[in-house]
């Protein structure tokens, strides 16, 4: 039990860092079109998360795979009844990553359009998909005891998906805006310090209803009112949102990069928290949903899982804390005329 | 619309396609890491250039490996869910232990390399290669582990309706893996070989850039004829290896159909699977099956018709596979013989260098050709003896994986002819010169 319980939460954990680390590129790669005016703008903005997205993106892939070792039957019940939207972001990814490396590398204006589209949806489908999922997934899947999917792409988009999806985008543009807010000097970094202003003034409402749509759409509160001083994950979470706008503020760019991050670790392990001990729920019958007890491996894969994740996962962090901390000056004219760059 | 049919149609397009560029990535940043740490400890300049030349390929070839790689991880949970569910428990673990343990190192180094060039001290940025190209190779040993599971299951036990894991060591140390692994990685190194060696007589038949290229040219050969031989040895562990626990496979191998001892090799055949026999028969050396599966001439070789009609693999794409990389294989150690007698005198040869630049699709051809006969060759098995593949797919509608599908060939083929366009572009226009670089 013990064991089942810590990897649920690991489980989750892995999620919430990748939304926190990549979440930032996501949100930078959405407001690419709108806030970069010359080239120059635009290769700022890329060469600002250039050195970390793939690094970042690596979180999906190991979040994914330690479903896929520590809950086979979630990954493959999870995995195969979202087959669509997971194609969807799976292809937007692929199209934002090659975009990242093609769009220098031939000189016409047009070719540059392309890529700049589709570092766009690249980052905005993701985002926004990603957030419509767990929203559903926050509500329960209709799915049967064998696993068998009964829904369909399109009902995954209801009103609280859609306003999962809202929250999700809104939330990666404000991480996303704090990061450049970090990374650019001058006339750019004026523009993205409004823009992050404003979209906070979205952000929060956004976050106001979605708190109030989850008491109403799901059963996420039923632990909260069990163990009242869950709340506080509720509370944290509130506090960092307010924290962000304080701080920038106070012009304190970093810090208020590290209260969104922390907004975005406390929204996933609020959904988290709320689900437990269900990795995945059914909205069919309560029996068919797949929880830490009833859908995880043998205890020795579990066992011998720990200790690679405990062993590695600190290791994993520290260096990219290092790598972080190594690209965190601003993009500069130097950084932009290397042969490599973006 | 077959769900079945359909998954194996896209597992295969998105693997083959992802196997594009991960030998390539395999060996070449072992060689540049080997430049690079030339530049720092000598400081001549013309491997400062000579690592930017090949880092920028690489660095093109590496964004679609990274992009095709993702859509792998979750292909096993979007199509074929049964079988994750059936073998996760052991095979999970791998695909988790490759993803925490080695991508994160691979990619967040391979950030520090590009951007880093500034800020890090020459032989810094020399190690931090070192560091991509360790990450790297040791991802395939990761990924070779989880496959060698599926070509022998060890360390597992059938419980609670599923394999579980008894003994991880005894899947570490598969052996069909360690095979895998040691036939995998050289051949990875041998394509990077062999593609900077066929750019480099591109620019030496050009006469540009001669320095530069011979001596890339002269980094790559040894490594080329080394691992062109260790390759083909091993293979032949593959084949004595596959006589004992894949009769099936080396029987489609070889297009063997009546049990025999002192069985021959033909060197070419039509099978024909509905008559149970070769239409055509080119070329048979007596007694040579027996020998390469069982290193005896006498020995006794199952054939197909031993083998239960519902048990065999398709016979021909895993023959012509076969015949095609052993060809290319035996080719690729003639070629690196040959430039080893003419490694002082390259310009002297044009003819040769233009063999070699013609010869950078072969090995690309024989690693996709391997896989052929390791994959198809092991059905109707996903896990082989286990689990049947048509027992494996998830409960999804044919139509979705048919979208899919579509997506996937139109995306890939798109992205692949850009890809490789650009790699062929900045190929061709060459290093900078020397001021550039700096
Ligand atoms: C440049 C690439 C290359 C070259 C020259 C060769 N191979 Fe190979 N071969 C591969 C690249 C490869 C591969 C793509 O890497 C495979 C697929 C699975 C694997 O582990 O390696 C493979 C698989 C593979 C298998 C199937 C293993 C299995 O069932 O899992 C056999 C029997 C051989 N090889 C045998 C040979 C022989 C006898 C060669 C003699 C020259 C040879 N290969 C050259
Ligand atoms: C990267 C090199 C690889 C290539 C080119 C490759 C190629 C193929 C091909 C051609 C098939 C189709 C066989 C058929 O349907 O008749 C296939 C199937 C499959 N392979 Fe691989 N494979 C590779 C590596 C792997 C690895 C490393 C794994 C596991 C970790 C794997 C797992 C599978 C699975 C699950 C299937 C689907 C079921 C099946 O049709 O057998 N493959 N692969
Ligand atoms: C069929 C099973 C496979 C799966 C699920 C898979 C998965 C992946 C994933 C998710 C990535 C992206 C990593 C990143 O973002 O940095 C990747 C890249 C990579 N994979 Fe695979 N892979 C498979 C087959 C293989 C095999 C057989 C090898 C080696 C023998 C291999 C070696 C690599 C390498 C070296 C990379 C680094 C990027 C590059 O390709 O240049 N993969 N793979």
């Amino acid at each position: 039990m013990l064991l089942q319980s810590i990897w649920f939460f690991l489980w989750g954990l892995l999620w919430a860092i990748f939304f926190m680390t990549d979440g930032f590129d996501f949100g930078v790669g959405t407001l690419y079109p709108f806030i970069g005016k010359s080239d120059r703008d635009k290769r700022v903005m890329i060469n600002s998360i250039g050195p970390l997205w793939d690094g970042n993106e690596v979180w999906l892939i190991t979040a994914g795979g330690v479903t896929f070792a520590a809950f086979p039957q979630v990954y493959a019940t999870m995995f195969s009844s979202l087959y669509t939207p997971l194609m969807l972001i799976l292809f937007a990814l692929i199209f934002r990553g090659v975009a990242f490396e093609f769009r220098g590398k031939i000189e016409s204006k047009g070719w540059k359009k392309l890529w700049d589209t589709f570092i766009f949806l690249g980052s905005f489908l993701p985002a926004l998909l990603f957030g419509v999922v767990f929203a559903n997934i926050f509500q329960g899947i209709p799915f049967d005891g064998d696993g068998i999917y009964h829904g369909n792409t399109l009902k995954l988009l209801n009103p609280y998906g859609l306003l999962g999806g809202i929250l999700f985008v809104l939330l990666f543009l404000q991480h996303g805006a704090n990061w450049l807010n970090i990374k650019t000097r001058g006339e750019l970094q004026q523009r993205t310090i409004a823009v992050s202003k404003k979209i906070w003034l979205i952000l929060l409402p956004a976050a106001v209803i979605f708190l109030i749509a989850s008491y109403f759409a799901t059963d996420l509160y039923a632990n909260y009112f069990k163990n009242p001083a869950l709340f506080l994950i509720i509370l944290v979470t509130v506090i960092a949102l307010f924290a962000i706008r304080f701080f920038i503020a106070e012009q304190s760019f970093f810090k208020a990069w590290f209260a969104s991050a922390l907004t975005i670790v406390g929204t996933t392990f609020f959904g988290i928290v709320g689900l437990f001990p269900a990795l995945y729920p059914s909205s069919m019958d309560k029996s068919f949903s797949l929880t830490a007890f009833n859908a995880s491996s043998s205890p020795l894969t579990l066992k011998i899982m720990l200790g690679v994740v405990l062993v590695f996962i600190p290791f994993v962090i520290g260096y990219q804390a290092w790598a972080y901390n190594f690209f965190k000056e601003p993009v500069t004219q130097e950084d932009l005329d290397m042969d490599e760059a973006y | 619309m077959d769900p079945v049919f359909l998954s194996r149609l896209q597992f295969a397009t998105a693997t083959m396609f992802h196997f594009l560029f991960v030998p390539l990535t395999l060996g070449i940043t072992i060689i540049i890491a080997y430049m690079e740490t030339k530049y720092a400890k000598t400081g001549e300049e013309i491997y400062l250039r000579m690592t930017k030349f090949w880092g920028k390929l690489f660095l093109i070839n590496f964004a679609l490996g990274v992009v095709t790689g993702i859509t792998l991880e979750f292909q096993f949970g979007t199509n074929w869910s049964r079988y994750s569910e059936y073998v996760g428990d052991v095979f999970g673990s791998l695909l988790a232990i490759e993803a925490s343990v080695t991508f994160f190192l691979e990619s967040t180094f391979i950030g520090i390399w590009i951007f880093g060039w500034k800020k890090l001290s020459a032989i810094a940025h020399a190690r931090v290669m070192w560091i991509i190209a360790a990450a790297g190779n040791f991802s395939g040993i990761w990924i070779l582990t989880a496959n060698g599971f599926m070509q022998h299951p060890v360390g597992y036990t059938i419980r609670n309706g599923r394999a579980e894991l008894t003994d991880f060591f005894a899947v570490i140390f598969n052996y069909h893996s360690i095979l895998q692994i040691f036939h995998m990685l050289p051949s990875g190194l041998l394509l990077a070989a062999f593609f900077i060696m066929g750019i480099s007589a591109y620019h030496l038949l050009k006469k540009q850039h001669v320095d530069l290229f011979t001596r890339s040219f002269k980094i790559a050969l040894p490594i080329g004829l080394v691992c062109s031989i260790f390759v083909a040895i091993v293979g032949d562990f593959h084949g004595v290896n596959a006589a004992k626990n894949q009769p099936a496979k080396l029987a489609a191998m070889e297009a063997h159909w009546e049990t025999q001892a002192r069985a021959p090799i033909v060197l070419f055949a039509i099978p024909d699977e509905k008559q149970e026999k070769n239409l055509i028969e080119i070329g048979s050396i007596p007694r040579m099956l027996s020998f390469l599966g069982f290193h005896d001439f006498n020995a006794i070789v199952t054939g197909l018709k031993d083998i239960p009609k519902d048990e065999r693999p398709p016979v021909l794409p895993v023959f012509i596979g076969f015949r095609t990389m052993v060809g290319i294989g035996t080719l690729l150690i003639l070629l690196s013989l040959y430039g080893w007698f003419q490694r002082n005198k390259l310009l002297e040869s044009p003819t040769y260098l233009k063999l070699m630049l013609f010869s950078i699709p072969l090995p690309y051809i024989a690693i996709e050709m391997g896989w052929v006969v390791a994959e198809v060759g092991r059905q109707p098995w996903i896990v082989y003896g286990v689990l049947k593949t048509s027992e494996a797919v998830s409960p999804i509608a044919g139509t979705q994986v048919l979208f899919s599908l579509i997506g996937f060939i139109v995306v890939y083929s798109l992205l692949g002819a850009i890809g490789f366009y650009l790699m062929i572009k900045y190929a061709k226009q060459g290093p900078g010169t020397e001021a550039a670089t700096n």
